[in-house]
């Protein structure tokens, strides 16, 4: 068994965009060049604004969309060869939405077997007993077996979505936004099950979601995408603390801890998002960047590697005034 | 008085349903000023939507409302005609939805929707309502917005489609805006810059604005004043100060354990929770609604209605029969915990 369950190198995935009814397609890179060594065992989270591709990345990992370009392994394999019934088993989503991700015409039980009918599961006579055990470890009482997902709270919706998940017993779970859409008791309530659960049953974690303050609790890794690549790549400790890159440090100032001695942060993101089909030249950042350099916008920065990941920032690049810009 | 840009006073909202009457909402009062935001928070379920639903006149049909005033700018609204309620929704308020794909059609591009919403209220051509269009889908943050026009709903990530949603309901400059859940799905920058922009909004109309939401951190930040709802009424209000730095309900403390904060709160640990589910609001109801979560509940607290009593500070009030000086002394041994 290799450390390394999620590998990602260079990958590509590129969606082509209408601009209007007598303008000809134009590529759209969600996913442009992300490489990422995931360890088993990691909880690793992925933040980023809006539209920088991370539902994308979490697609392709998850083999539901294929890549335009690079190479996804899981466990040492390509995701693109693995078949699908045996990806189930390897990896499975949690999303945003306990509302809309589970069918209101089928009951808690049904929603939770469903995989195993799927996967021709070899032992129908399990299945409820297999499904009860889930419910029992993801703290669902039996008596819900027969309800129906309107009959549920948001947070025992997102409880039934979770032991479906799980009823297969994979390796990594990718939870997208998993508490976004519940109240703080119950968010706490989810957040403290996912964390029982990795240690119970060993599982990797990559968590996408946009409240950093989950991150820091959850996360032992964080990766802060941009535009489609992972521009920072940290230890959580490190990255809190010391933040390298002008993004995160960006991000890091727009927490919003409940002080109303506070105001709203000024995130020094002047500049809005860019428009991912047309991105700035040279490091994608560098309009909105507080110490741009006049190099940013020719080159593009280089992956430097630092410990526990990397950065891609010129102000990290050992060579920084060597390559002299052009301009 | 004359500040009052809403006025609402022992607002309910029953919904019969086939097991019996549901009491969503539970003698609500409160105000909200000119250039004031009202933050209403609160557990899923406890009638926050229904809420601004029953303000805006847009509460399901089967859904009974009664007040003993509801006003807008010194205009009765419980008693307006629907025509009437139709032209104040377009040019007096404006609502924010939690999930922005309800109030997007699928089937019509953006620039297509924000520029009818526009011309339905105002006597507009299509160019000036154009304009306006790419005017606010560049204050929320929307690069090329001349050209996003031309795309459809499904074409935007979640966070853009939230942008969109906000920018319809600024297109015809409301006076009040009840925002629900506005930036739930938003990362922190947009976040920021949604609710500054917000903010900045509400003083250039001198508008006022109800937020609700789940985010502590947002209503923190944000709030004037907080009201804090559980099962259908409120049980605690207050400034942002009071609330935050010294809350007294014991579901508010509860809820502030809950949540994780960087440096305070330890990697890995059990957050803090409140255990059970809320109470249905079905049938007779009696008592603290909070009770059997409660663990400095007595038997008092289910026998009669907990009334609303002022906590140590004015402006700040509870609904509990703990007394301020217990409160606080509950309180202090979570935060040691
Ligand atoms: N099926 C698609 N067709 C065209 N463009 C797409 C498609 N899916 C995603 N995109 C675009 O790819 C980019 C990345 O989208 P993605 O959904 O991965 O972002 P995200 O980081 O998950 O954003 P959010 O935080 O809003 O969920 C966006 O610009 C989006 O508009
Ligand atoms: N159309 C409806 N028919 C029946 N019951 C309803 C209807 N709309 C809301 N309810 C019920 O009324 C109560 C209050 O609902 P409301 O939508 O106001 O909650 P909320 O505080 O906004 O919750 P959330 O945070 O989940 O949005 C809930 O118990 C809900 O199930
Ligand atoms: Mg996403
Ligand atoms: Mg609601």
């Amino acid at each position: 068994m290799s450390e390394i369950i999620v590998s990602a190198s260079d990958v590509m995935r590129t969606f082509m965009i209408s601009a209007g009814v007598f303008r000809a397609k134009r590529p759209l890179h969600a996913v442009n060049g992300v490489t990422l060594d995931i360890r088993r065992g990691e909880v690793l989270a992925i933040v980023g604004e809006s539209g920088c591709g991370k539902t994308t990345l979490a697609k392709l990992l998850l083999g539901l969309l294929p890549p335009s370009g690079g190479d996804i392994r899981l466990d040492g394999r390509p995701v693109m060869t693995i078949p699908r019934l045996e990806m189930a088993g390897l990896v499975q989503p949690i999303f945003q939405d306990p509302y809309s991700s589970l069918n209101p015409r089928k009951s808690v039980g049904a929603i939770i077997t469903l995989p195993l009918v799927v996967q021709k599961d070899q032992d129908p006579s399990t299945w409820r007993r297999r499904a009860e055990e889930m419910m029992a470890l993801v703290g669902l009482p039996p008596r819900l077996y027969n309800n129906f997902p309107n009959q549920l709270s948001g947070g025992q919706r997102q409880r039934v979505a979770i032991a479906r998940a799980l009823i297969n017993r994979p390796e990594v779970v990718i939870c997208d936004e998993p508490t976004s859409a519940l109240d703080v008791s119950v968010q706490s309530q989810i957040l403290n099950l996912l964390q029982d659960l990795r240690g119970e049953l060993n599982l990797t974690y990559i968590i996408i979601s946009h409240n950093l303050a989950v991150v820091e609790h959850m996360a032992t890794r964080v990766a802060v995408m941009y535009l489609g690549r992972i521009v920072e790549l940290a230890e959580t400790d490190q990255l809190f603390k010391a933040p390298k890159h002008p993004y995160t440090m960006a991000l890091l100032e727009s927490v919003l801890t409940p002080d109303p001695s506070l105001g709203i942060p000024d995130t020094h993101l002047g500049a809005a998002y860019p428009n991912p089909v047309d991105p700035p030249s040279g490091c994608t950042f560098h309009p909105r960047c507080a110490q741009v350099m006049a190099h940013c916008s020719v080159q593009a920065p280089k992956r430097v590697p630092v410990e526990g990941g990397h950065v891609e920032c010129h102000l990290f690049d050992a060579n920084l005034g060597k390559e002299k810009a052009i301009a | 008085m004359e500040n009052h840009i809403l006025n609402v006073r022992n607002l309910t909202v029953d919904i019969p349903l086939p097991s019996g009457m549901l009491h969503a909402v539970q003698g609500l009062s409160f105000h909200v000023d000119r250039g004031e935001t009202l933050a209403i928070v609160g557990e899923s379920g406890c009638g926050k939507s229904l809420t601004s639903l029953a303000i805006m006149g847009l509460l399901p049909k089967k859904a009974i409302r009664t007040a003993d005033l509801l006003e807008l700018a010194g205009e009765d609204i419980l008693n307006a005609t629907e025509s009437r309620m139709s032209d104040i929704r377009g040019s007096l308020m404006g609502m924010i939805f939690q999930e922005p794909m309800t109030s997007l059609n699928p089937a019509y591009t953006i620039g297509n929707q924000l520029i009818e919403t526009m011309r339905r209220h105002r006597p507009v051509s299509v160019d000036e309502a154009r304009d306006r269009a790419v005017f606010l889908l560049e204050k929320v943050g929307i690069t090329a917005a001349r050209s996003r026009l031309t795309q459809y709903p499904h074409q935007l990530s979640g966070g853009l489609r939230q942008r969109v949603m906000i920018a319809m309901t600024l297109m015809c400059g409301p006076d009040l805006i009840i925002a629900d859940e506005p930036t739930t799905a938003l990362d922190v920058t947009i976040q920021a810059q949604i609710l500054l922009l917000l903010a900045e909004l509400q003083k250039e109309f001198d508008m006022g604005l109800i937020l609700i939401t789940h985010d502590l951190g947002v209503v923190a930040r944000v709030a004037d004043r907080v009201a804090v709802m559980y099962a259908g009424q409120v049980v605690e209000e207050g400034s942002a100060t009071q609330v935050f730095g010294r809350p007294t309900h014991p579901y508010t403390q509860g809820l502030l354990d809950c949540i994780p904060i960087p440096g305070k709160t330890e990697r890995g640990k059990h957050l803090g929770s409140i255990p059970g589910i809320v109470p249905s609001l079905v049938g007779n109801l009696s008592g603290c609604r909070f009770a059997d979560r409660c663990q400095h509940a007595m038997t008092d607290c289910s026998a009669a209605d907990v009334g609303f009593r002022p906590a140590s500070e004015v402006g700040h009030a509870y609904r509990c029969l703990l007394t301020p000086e217990q409160s606080a002394q509950n309180a202090a041994k979570l935060g040691a915990a």
